[in-house]
């Protein structure tokens, strides 16, 4: 038993309990800050409903206490039992819709005396345990259909109950698991489908109106066009055997391109997009009679995508000029900074950028932040809590943190890379990418240039389901981490 | 076990990571480095920027009197959306409102046309200046509307229901002025008329912030950084008055249910000791909540109560003038002490012929000044224009207007309140303009007599009569003489010469005071008292002006004085005795008996002007 414990404290890897203890440091500090006011001075009331920091202090000693029961715990036994808490915690998160109480119509919180779970955050770690034990089993193949479509149903089924208890934005984190099967072997074009039409849309969209400074041109289609030769070059870089085509296409187009802006602004003026779009078009012909001569099939696959984008795209314009309702449209431009909402969704976003803003390079100082002590950022202990750090410790605390977190991130990939099994890998990797997923979006979403998707800052939002949720996921990690040599 | 086919996919990831922290660094980089916005933005958020309102400062008259001061008054105000539920009704009881008057004053603060600042997060004014008695009992019950906010100011308190359109008042200031001085803020009050507004910048003092922090729902949190930004108010400073005010009280008795304007200068000073413009209005008309509704009254008077006409009324100056003329004639070397014309009923030239009254003739110049005689002074003229000592009557006239314009006529004074206009001296050009080229000294003459084109401001003439006092200069007249912590302007304090010496002045003050002794104006022979003047009685469409002009005591004058009634009929009527009366007052500091009961006699004669506006 004594050797057992000492082995543990040296086979568990110290560089992520290091992080994990600096962010929920910090995290506990920015909850100090945003739920301080001028007059309540302690920080350590447990059961104080105004002052949240003692209660976030009381989970944080609970999430550890926790997490060293579940060090104790052997990774072979998290493996077996992982069906068996997949479905537990279905059960109960089905159940939850039903008895829940109806929180701004949210069905997801459990009240147990003063205290309210949601059990859908260890819903993450029933889901992270259980695809882990399905792709580590002997024989799972991605490349097969029905294997694959298991996978994508041990997602897809906890998203749905979640959906139905109407948190869309935790619903939405299941999606982050598709990274997981990407690097499993699952194919990476529906990631790059994704990407680029995502990218598209918002470039195209966002910049339509916009013209070039020296050219009477608009912005956007231009971007796509050449954002669409980017990734199809890249693409063949990646896909297609034959190196020439990549340096033809690449050279064809770079040349043409920057010869044409070149002339165009500076010699004489005239529609450059008529460039782009033959450049295009040489493109797709070149890939093609590539195709024929060096038998590659990827180039067709090529010449399908940038067809597909361009269609993709002008199909875009039109359906939101022709297609969308006027306050469907309203929404899309709010979400891409074209109008301010400052009485709707844009309220918070506005507000959250002026506090972060307003901390310039150094911050205010601890608890000397106005605009989170007056409350101008709704939910700023939730999910906005990376204002608090912005306005009070400013570019440099602020900058400091997303990188910790960043790091965070990147360990938990070393760490996966390092097992010996695909259980442990893909365990680790699905960590990796729900602490990412939060991250991107609740920054990017505080910071302006992601939509409102109300989803925690692991460690740092108020809550203490979601803290002891990502508390046992990373815990239970570190026992698979411990336990990878096979003992 | 590995597989390491899709092992490269893992810098995919981690670069997709560091990726995102790379923009997510720049965004930061772009919102609190960048840009300066937010921080501006942040500051409006937080900070409200409490206005302290100073004292405004006070005025006194010449014997240290106090004549205006402040009186703590409250504004009633409130915040829309805070005020959901309140019950309206006890509202209006603990306001002195009806029911009635609460709707129709919401109507007027949510529309948007006539209150441009109205939001629901914002305070609204509901009722200005309520006094303090009214306050208290509102705020007996203040507990029970909550949304409901005071706001203390001070409105002005007079002591002397007297000088009303000198002391001016003061109101909300306008848009248009805020956007030129950017001290004043919506809801200000400022200066808008008379001293109040001239002595705008002495008296309002300077405002004070105090820096508070707003949360999101706008309530107050506390001071900022425990008031480190904050700026003290500095009290208004203290004016003090030339006038008297007891004198000035006099003057508007006397002019009571008369039109007309009296003006009295201390001669060495240049200092006005009254300034009357009848009707008058007494100035606690102007503060509080009644100002809107008698500002209106006053406005839609058609004797017009807010017009100054001591500065703002020009007037034909009638015989008054006449002194002007003797000074030129005597200056020019027209005439001597001891040349005389004839007068047989006027001034006779071929087919013109203006009238005079009847008088020993031929007359010299002390007499002709005492009994005002036409003849003599359009004589005066007529010889002046034919003098061989110019070259023509152009040059003559341009001449003479030279003398006017020396002695302040035919331009601004520049007295120390708004509004003055400059009367009218017409010159060659003007002439010529009208008449071509042929024009001569009898197509003008009745300039001589102070009528024609002549027009003076009853301020003009009573520096005239300062200026013979002094015997050829004048101190600019000023209302305010002196100012707490400060020195009135240089130009109240260097005295002008005319183009007259003193020993022309000599002749024409013999002759006022012979006007008073044996002449016009023995009405205004106060034993001991040595009084100089002259009269006037201004030709006038209707009933003659009544006009009077003098001083005294003769030697080391005192106090001078021009009386201007209007239609008031010959100077002597009116004019002489209001003037005797004021100088009587001033110089003995009360009235005898029997001037106690002539004033009586003339605050009760009324003169009936027509229903036409004035």
């Amino acid at each position: 038993m004594e050797q057992r414990q000492d082995n543990i404290i040296h086979r568990i890897d110290w560089t992520i309990i290091i992080l994990y203890g600096m962010l929920a440091t910090m995290g506990w500090l920015a909850i100090c800050g945003a739920s301080h006011s001028y007059i309540e001075t302690s920080f350590f009331e447990f059961f104080s409903q105004e002052e949240r920091s003692g209660k976030q202090a009381l989970w944080m000693g609970i999430s550890m206490f926790a997490g060293l029961i579940l060090l104790c715990i052997k990774k072979h036994t998290y493996r077996n039992l992982s069906g068996i808490i997949y479905i537990a915690t279905l059960l109960v998160c089905i159940l939850t819709i039903f008895i829940a109480k109806d929180i701004k119509g949210s069905h997801s919180w459990i009240s147990i005396g003063s205290f309210s779970i949601q059990p859908a955050e260890f819903m993450k770690f029933a889901t992270a345990l259980t695809l882990a034990a399905f792709m580590g089993r002997r024989g799972f193949n991605m490349k097969d259909n029905s294997d694959f479509m298991k996978c994508v149903a041990i997602i897809m089924l906890p998203m749905l109950i979640i959906v139905a208890q109407n948190e869309t934005g935790s619903a939405l984190v299941y999606l982050s698991l598709f990274l997981v099967l990407y690097r499993e072997g699952m194919t990476g074009i529906f990631l790059l489908m994704a990407i680029s039409a995502i990218v598209f849309f918002v470039v195209g969209i966002k910049f339509n109106e916009e013209i070039f400074e020296n050219l009477p041109l608009a912005i956007g289609p231009y971007a796509v066009t050449v954002l669409i030769q980017v990734f199809s070059i890249a693409m063949v870089k990646f896909w297609c055997k034959h190196g020439r085509t990549f340096i033809v296409l690449l050279a064809v187009n770079a040349s043409v391109t920057l010869a044409s802006y070149w002339i165009a602004v500076y010699l004489i003026g005239f529609n450059i997009m008529i460039i782009q779009y033959l450049l295009l078009t040489f493109n797709i012909v070149y890939l093609l009679l590539r195709m024929r001569i060096g038998k590659e099939n990827s180039n067709l696959w090529v010449a399908i995508y940038i067809i597909g984008a361009i269609a993709f795209y002008n199909s875009c314009e039109y359906v939101m000029h022709n297609v969308l309702e006027k306050h469907q449209k309203v929404r899309i431009e709010v979400l891409l900074g074209l109008k301010d909402d400052l009485a709707g969704a844009g309220y918070n976003v506005h507000q959250s950028k002026i506090a972060i803003g307003s901390g310039g390079f150094i911050g205010k100082g601890f608890l000397n932040g106005t605009q989170t002590k007056l409350k101008y950022v709704p939910e700023q202990d939730t999910d906005f809590i990376f204002c608090t750090i912005g306005e009070e410790q400013g570019f440099l605390g602020s900058a400091f943190v997303l990188t910790v977190f960043v790091l965070f991130i990147l360990r938990l990939i070393k760490l996966a890379e390092r097992q010996g099994d695909i259980f442990g890998r893909v365990f680790g990797y699905t960590l990796a990418s729900i602490f990412f997923f939060h991250f991107a979006i609740n920054i990017g979403m505080v910071i302006g240039i992601m939509p409102v998707i109300g989803i925690p800052l692991p460690f740092f939002s108020y809550g203490g389901s979601s803290f002891l949720g990502f508390s046992i996921l990373l815990f239970t990690f570190l026992r698979i981490d411990a336990d990878r040599d096979g003992r | 076990m590995k597989d390491y086919t899709y092992d490269k996919r893992k810098y995919i990831l981690a670069g997709g990571v560091v990726l995102v922290l790379a923009v997510y660094i720049i965004q930061l980089f772009n919102l609190q480095i960048n840009s300066e916005e937010y921080k501006n933005k942040a500051d409006s958020n937080a900070f409200y920027k409490k206005t302290v309102y100073p004292a405004r400062g006070l005025m006194y008259d010449r014997n240290g009197k106090l004549v205006v001061y402040n009186q703590p008054s409250y504004d009633i105000t409130f915040v829309p959306r805070e005020i959901k539920g309140i019950d309206t009704l006890e509202l209006c009881k603990a306001l002195d409102i009806t029911l009635n008057d609460f709707h129709e004053r919401m109507k007027k603060i949510k529309d948007k046309r006539h209150n441009p600042g109205y939001s629901q997060y914002t305070e609204q004014e509901f009722l200005t200046q309520l006094p303090g008695e009214e306050f208290a009992r509102f705020q007996e019950k203040m507990f029970r509307f909550p949304g409901f906010y005071v706001r203390k100011r001070s409105i002005r308190q007079y002591n002397y229901a007297a000088a009303g359109v000198l002391l001016g008042d003061i109101g909300e200031v306008s848009q248009k002025k805020i956007d030129k001085d950017s001290y004043y803020r919506r809801g200000d009050y400022i200066g808008t008329q008379g001293i109040e507004a001239s002595y705008e910048e002495v008296l309002r003092g300077k405002k004070g912030t105090e820096v508070l922090l707003r949360d999101a729902r706008g309530r107050i949190q506390g001071k900022y950084r425990g008031g480190e930004l904050d700026t003290l108010a500095e009290r208004g400073r203290d004016l003090t008055l030339s006038l008297d005010i007891e004198l000035q009280e006099l003057g508007e008795q006397l002019m009571k249910n008369k039109i007309g304007s009296i003006v009295a200068i201390e001669p060495a000073t240049g200092e006005i000791l009254c300034m009357v413009s009848a009707p008058s209005y007494d100035p606690a008309l102007l503060t509080g909540r009644q100002r809107g509704k008698n500002h209106r009254e006053l406005t839609k008077n058609k004797n017009k109560p807010l017009l100054n006409r001591a500065i703002m009324g020009t007037y034909p100056p009638g015989s008054t003038f006449k002194t002007s003329q003797a000074l030129t004639f005597l200056q020019e070397g027209i005439i001597t002490p001891e040349t005389a014309f004839p007068c047989s009923g006027g001034f006779v030239f071929n087919n013109f012929k203006l009238g005079c009254h009847a008088h020993s003739s031929p007359t010299q110049l002390k007499p002709a000044i005492a009994t005002s005689c036409n003849a003599y002074f359009c004589w005066g003229l007529h010889r002046m224009f034919g003098s061989s000592k110019y070259s023509g009557t152009k040059e003559a006239m341009d001449k003479w207007r030279d003398y006017m314009v020396s002695m302040g006529f035919g331009y601004k004074l520049g007295i120390d309140l708004p509004g003055e206009v400059r009367g009218m001296i017409p010159n060659a050009d003007y002439y010529t303009r009208h008449y071509g080229n042929y024009w001569r000294a009898v197509t003008v003459i009745s300039i001589s007599i102070g009528q024609g084109e002549v027009t003076l401001t009853p301020l003009q003439i009573a520096n005239l009569g300062a200026t013979i006092a002094n015997r050829g200069t004048y101190i600019p007249p000023h209302i305010v003489k002196g100012i707490e912590d400060g020195e009135i302007d240089s130009l109240y304090l260097t005295p002008k010469s005319t183009l007259v010496d003193h020993r022309a002045y000599e002749q024409v003050v013999e002759g006022m005071r012979m006007a008073v002794t044996d002449g016009t104006c023995r009405a205004a022979n106060i034993p001991g008292l040595d009084v100089c003047g002259k009269t006037g009685t201004a030709q006038n469409k209707g009933r003659d002006h009544s006009a009077f002009m003098g001083f005294a005591p003769m030697n080391n004058p005192k106090i001078a004085v021009a009386v201007y009634v209007e239609n008031g009929g010959f100077g002597a009527t009116f004019g002489v005795p209001i003037g005797a009366l004021l100088i009587e007052k001033y110089l003995t500091g009360t009235l005898s008996p029997e001037s106690r009961q002539k004033a009586n006699d003339i605050q009760n004669r009324t003169i009936y002007y027509g229903a036409e506006a004035r």
